[in-house]
């Protein structure tokens, strides 16, 4: 291959733009937003990108109306996302529970940054991490995944669009407002080379069809509107049949089954990234911007015999926890590093121990720069 | 839409999922009379139940929506005009009709029904205004008459009361009518021109809560209560005006309010102008 063709697919992309066209990629084919910063360059890409395909944009009067469309679309049958940063964030919540209950599948992109409430619009932040776990009230899961680099930005935001309709449920893309706006050179993969999942159609006889009865994969297939199955679509808990129940052992049943499907599928959902973790004596764990000065510290560290090793998670939630405890087997320190008042500090501390693990923690609206890591090191060593 | 499908009579049993059957909704309550005309206008315009998506939202008139035997949606508390913006752009195909409520729809929804007015896409939108949260027992709601008392008025409701049509009629709704439930046939045929209609279409029903509002306030039975609607609100049809209590203070008129054909219908002008834009290059 010559230099040229090489470089053909090589683009300068900022991290928002990266996502749009990540989810044109996947087969997103329906997107309703609502401008907020530092988002909406999703927006705008995808206003310009979604025509060319056949695919509908939609700016809707606000962000909940904007969750509710990405809904109404995907049960129509598209793939649909959205796009959004803190305060919008908050709004969504609730549709982002209907969507998990009622086994909805979409995409919600959120660029995060300094809060709560209107706090720092354009200075980075992790804030999000737990609100993107818990934000919708009563017990649910939560899939979400935490880029690092524009690259990634694009792959996981085809990942999204994979498990949400391969588990018919919301899949969060979290990343900060540094990596929204980054630009990078990357490659854009040739749209043949990727592997889409797309959910699965309910085919089976309309007689007595029971639209939430699942298989061994504990994944329903969906009925399409259109198709003959005329069934009903619920927020309210549910049987088999789709309608409403108050049955202590259906309703039992339909919470279990709606929590151990991501659990079935941890194979697919968590991801994450090591570096030098075979023998550190500190482990860092750092996700987005972060883990970026993380990899630089680790490299200094090595420089100077310090067997720092990086734990990054790229799956979020469920945390990759396996993974975790492989890669600190060694670690007699944890580092947690992360632009927010310590928020997978505490899952970490859960994991492994509190006496463990040290925060380093910013939530100034400024990054954490690698010497920053690096005194954590020291002083931790 | 096929001529051999309304020349058959009418059944409401062929419409309803009867394994459902009791339904929730009160003695005395109106919203099934809404759902009757509703299935009737269906039925006479030739709609396939296949092709047919209600789109319901949360409270009594959003749980009525589950007893159509279509692709039925019952969504969040005020949203379901979100919810049908989205399943309409993405299936041009499916007919869209939102069940709503009051409260639903102007309180807790009434961003969603402006918008969706302004914007003209094909839904038609059947607000059930019955003036009060029946669902969480009878609470003030924005078309709750002047001095009714609710559960949240006990000094009776001192605050004004929204004009749900001309709402939907300001903000651009293309197609608007009010009626009442018990010109059944009347409102039939309102809810059959909301729906041929092409673009938004909103359509107001006057349904009576009878079990809490109407005992509430002395309104008398059921009967009682859409006989006074229609003496307040169609008097000239009302020939032994034998109610002396009307209604509710402020009436309103009834009938098409309003019905602009001329304004393009949304979806389809946001598909031309992306085929316009793809022939020009």
């Amino acid at each position: 291959m010559s230099k040229t063709e090489a470089n053909a697919n090589r683009h300068n992309v900022q991290g928002n733009h990266a996502c749009a066209l990540a989810a044109i990629a996947a087969g997103c084919r329906f997107y309703a937003g609502y401008p907020i910063t530092p988002s909406s360059e999703v927006a705008e890409r995808m206003s310009l990108e979604l025509p060319k395909v056949g695919g509908v944009f939609i700016q809707m009067e606000d962000e909940i109306a904007s969750m509710g469309a990405v809904l109404g679309a995907s049960m129509g049958g598209l793939k649909a996302m959205t796009a959004t940063s803190g305060p919008g964030f908050s709004l969504k919540q609730e549709h982002i529970g209907y969507g998990i209950l009622a086994e909805t599948p979409s995409v919600v992109i959120n660029v995060m940054r300094g809060g709560p409430s209107t706090g720092m619009p354009t200075r980075p932040s992790q804030g999000d991490v737990m609100q993107a776990r818990w934000g919708t009230h009563g017990d649910h899961t939560a899939i979400v995944l935490a880029p690092a680099s524009v690259a990634e930005v694009y792959t996981e935001t085809v990942r999204a669009f994979n498990l949400a309709e391969q588990l018919r449920s919301p899949v969060i893309v979290l990343f900060d407002e540094i990596i929204g706006h980054l630009v990078e050179t990357i490659q854009l993969p040739a749209p043949e080379s990727l592997q889409l999942i797309e959910r699965k159609w309910a085919d089976a006889p309309k007689e007595g069809y029971l639209p939430y009865a699942a298989g061994d994969d504990m994944i329903p297939p969906m009925p399409r509107p259109g198709d003959g199955y005329r069934s009903h679509t619920t927020g309210l808990t549910h049987d088999e049949s789709g309608f409403p129940t108050q049955d202590p052992a259906k309703a039992e049943a339909m919470l279990a089954r709606l929590i151990n499907k991501v659990e079935r599928h941890r194979d697919v959902v968590d991801a994450a990234d090591m570096m030098a973790t075979e023998d550190a004596d500190i482990l860092v764990v750092a996700y987005g911007t972060p883990a970026r000065a993380a990899r630089r510290a680790v490299k200094e560290a090595r420089e100077q015999g310090i067997k720092l090793g990086l734990f990054r998670p790229i799956t979020l939630w469920p945390f990759p926890e396996r993974a975790f405890l492989a890669a600190a087997k060694s670690a007699k320190r944890i580092i947690v590093a992360e632009m927010n008042a310590g928020q997978l500090l505490l899952e970490i501390e859960r994991i492994a121990g509190r006496e463990r693990v040290s925060p380093l923690l910013r939530f100034d609206g400024e990054h954490i720069a690698p010497d920053e890591i690096l005194d954590a090191v020291g002083k931790a060593a | 839409m096929t001529d051999a499908k309304q020349q058959t009579p009418f059944d409401v049993l062929q419409y309803l999922r009867q394994e459902l059957m009791p339904h929730f909704l009160c003695p005395g309550c109106g919203h099934g009379i809404a759902l009757r005309a509703l299935l009737w206008a269906v039925h006479e315009l030739g709609i396939e139940k296949d092709n047919l998506a209600i789109v319901s939202g949360i409270g009594c008139a959003g749980r009525t929506g589950a007893y159509i035997d279509a692709n039925t949606f019952h969504t969040t508390h005020g949203r379901p005009l979100a919810f049908a913006t989205g399943l309409k752009l993405a299936r041009p195909d499916l007919e869209v009709i939102v069940i709503t409520g009051d409260g639903d729809c102007l309180a807790i929804g009434g961003n969603h029904l402006i918008h969706a007015a302004r914007r003209n896409l094909d839904i038609t939108c059947l607000m059930l205004n019955n003036e009060v949260y029946g669902m969480t027992g009878g609470q003030v709601s924005p078309t709750t008459s002047e001095d009714r008392y609710t559960t949240t008025t006990p000094l009776g409701n001192t605050e004004a009361v929204f004009d749900a049509c001309k709402l939907a009629e300001g903000a651009g709704a293309t197609f608007v009518g009010r009626e009442v439930t018990v010109q059944t046939p009347t409102l039939k045929n309102l809810i059959l021109g909301g729906i041929a209609h092409d673009g938004f279409a909103f359509i107001e029903v006057i349904s009576d809560c009878t079990e809490i509002y109407g005992r509430k306030n002395d309104l008398g039975s059921s009967a009682e209560m859409i006989l006074s609607q229609k003496s307040a609100m169609r008097p000239e049809t009302f020939e032994n005006n034998i109610i002396d209590r009307p209604f509710r203070p402020n009436a309103l008129p009834t009938g098409v309010l309003a019905h602009d054909k001329t304004r393009p219908e949304y979806g389809a002008a946001y598909r031309a102008s992306i085929k316009a834009q793809q022939t020009k290059k």
